[in-house]
């Protein structure tokens, strides 16, 4: 079943195309990966999906569980259960990291603050009295966006390169919890161009120049990584028109 | 009667089951000293007015007053008028904190009016930590007035939050004459909505050497609230130090103006300021959009981190 659909998407930026048509289903309850070179437009298209302010702009059309979500606010996409993790998240100065779990949290009490602290490997009684702020590391906030998603029990989670910034052990946490994400029935999209979180995937995406040049098994868009994508000749301006012909292989 | 008064006034701020009534405290409802219980060495001598409190605390010297002494001023009516005049003596090496509360929770039209006259001996130690509750629809015009003296190596900090319901008006004024070896430390956390309106004047005069002075205010104004902060050091002997901190946010058509004035008159002295007025970050605001919170959640929740 799919449980969101983006259609003919188009976005423009300053005169630059950053969305280009793109036609893409995600089917619910899977953990899908979208890769592809920078600039490709993966982030752009998490940032349209949540309805940022600043991707609004945009032609085509949103559909969340069969239902036009392109008129909705931020908000109220979060409250059908879309969410979005950001590669850099935010520091909130003064505010506890109990606060902000509780902010997102159905359950608001302080058992469900010290779970989903544990699930992402943080121990409460040392993390949960401390600001979301400076004197966390990136991977320290990253994990705790990730106990404030959990928290949420969305529908829809959208993780923008999550494995950025945090050490191994941090990033082996993070992928425990897209698993226990997975678990409790929510669908997952891995915004990345890390071969190693796109392993982690059930079914990846493969964009470049904000249209989708190929999909399917997660092994499949990897090649990209070990042999076709890397030595692109053509630094991040494919051969459209070529790539719709071939499925994109010349990418 | 009282009881249930001094009930209804702790319940407002939800101090009605922890409260010790055990502990030093004061509690008044408009005019009236509905409870109060001193210390050795604590002496607290209300006196009933027509249109408020006169009261004056003393602690004697040497003595170190443990738990912290409980203020609790309540207007419980929707009208009316509340003076306090607090006469404050912190004798030599005496030492005492007190927990003030100010709640005004059915407030439609309220004036509650402070003025106070605290001396602090050589090397006593003062601690105020002040927290008004107001309604959420009402108008509540608050005046304190402070005039503080410090005598030598004595420490003095002051602490006010306003940050849950509506301010209306607020104008403080504070000044603190600081002598050799002494410190002030006067804080100010306020959240103004709507068409509040904040004012605030705090000064410090060093004139003893070595002595120092932090003026920090933090402010927040949202819809049409406007603020107002006009902080000042004056520092007139050999190695004084002071600093004055003004951050303010505002949000929506909100206004804010920050005067800090550091004035110097030694050359040994040193006199420091920031001021930063900005708005709410808005990938803070998205990222906690993101997880549900309407856009008025998601600032309310930022700006009570960013004051807190």
């Amino acid at each position: 079943m799919v449980i969101l659909e983006v259609r003919d998407l188009g976005l423009q930026i300053d005169s630059a195309l950053i969305l280009n048509g793109l036609n893409i289903e995600f089917w619910e309850g899977y953990v899908h990966a979208v890769v592809g070179p920078n600039g490709a437009g993966k982030s752009t298209l998490a940032n349209v999906i949540m309805g940022l302010p600043d991707y609004r702009h945009h032609s085509g059309d949103i559909l969340f569980e069969g239902r036009s979500i392109k008129n909705l606010n931020v908000d109220e996409r979060a409250r059908l259960g879309i969410t979005l993790g950001w590669q850099e998240p935010a520091r909130f100065e003064g505010l506890k990291v109990s606060q902000f779990i509780l902010a997102s949290a159905r359950e608001k009490n302080k058992d469900e603050v010290d779970r989903v602290l544990e699930l992402v490997g943080m121990e409460p009684t040392r993390y949960r009295n401390r600001a979301v702020d400076k004197t966390l590391s990136g991977g320290e906030r990253k994990r705790i966006e990730l106990a404030s998603i959990l928290a949420m029990k969305p529908r829809l989670v959208m993780l923008d390169e999550p494995d950025s910034g945090v050490d191994i052990e941090a990033m082996e946490r993070i992928f425990e919890a897209i698993v226990l994400l997975k678990q409790e029935g929510a669908t997952v999209l891995l915004i990345t161009h890390s071969a190693r979180v796109l392993e982690k995937a059930d079914h990846a995406f493969l964009m470049c120049s904000g249209m989708l040049v190929d999909k399917g098994e997660t092994g499949k868009i990897l090649e990209y990584f070990s042999g076709k994508c890397l030595p692109c000749p053509h630094k991040n301006v494919p051969d459209l028109n070529s790539a719709g012909e071939t499925g994109g292989k010349n990418v | 009667m009282s009881e249930e008064l001094v009930e209804e006034i702790l319940e407002s701020i939800n101090l009605h089951q922890s409260f010790d009534r055990g502990a030093p405290h004061v509690v008044i409802n408009g005019n009236r000293v509905l409870s109060s219980r001193v210390a050795e060495g604590l002496e607290i001598e209300p006196e009933e007015m027509p249109d408020g409190v006169r009261a004056s605390l003393r602690v004697r010297r040497g003595v170190k007053i443990k738990p912290p002494v409980h203020l609790c001023f309540g207007m419980l009516p929707e009208k009316g008028v509340q003076k306090i005049l607090l006469y404050v003596e912190i004798e030599d090496e005496a030492e005492v904190s007190f927990m003030a509360h100010c709640t005004f929770p059915n407030a439609v039209d309220i004036q509650h009016l402070m003025e106070a006259e605290i001396r602090l001996g050589r090397k006593a130690r003062y601690s105020y930590f002040e927290r008004h509750w107001h309604s959420e629809q009402g108008m509540v015009r608050v005046v304190p007035v402070a005039r503080i003296k410090l005598g030598e190596g004595a420490r003095f900090s002051t602490e006010f939050e306003l940050l849950k319901g509506r301010v209306g008006a607020i104008d403080i004024d504070y000044h603190t004459d600081c002598q050799a070896g002494s410190s002030a430390e006067m804080k100010a956390r306020i959240f103004g909505r709507q068409d509040d309106r904040i004012k605030i004047r705090e000064s410090a005069s060093l004139d003893g050497e070595a002595s120092r002075a932090v003026l920090v205010t933090h402010i927040a104004v949202r819809d049409e609230a406007m603020a107002e902060i006009n902080n000042e050091i004056i520092a007139r002997a050999p190695y004084s130090r002071g600093h004055v901190d003004c951050k303010e946010i505002i949000q929506g058509n909100g206004v804010a103006r920050a005067v800090p004035v550091v004035e110097v008159r030694h050359p040994k002295a040193h006199v420091t300021h920031e001021a930063a007025i900005g708005s709410v970050d808005s990938k803070q605001l998205q990222t906690l959009m993101a997880r549900g919170l309407s856009e008025d959640e998601a600032v309310d929740l930022i700006i009570e981190g960013l004051l807190s």
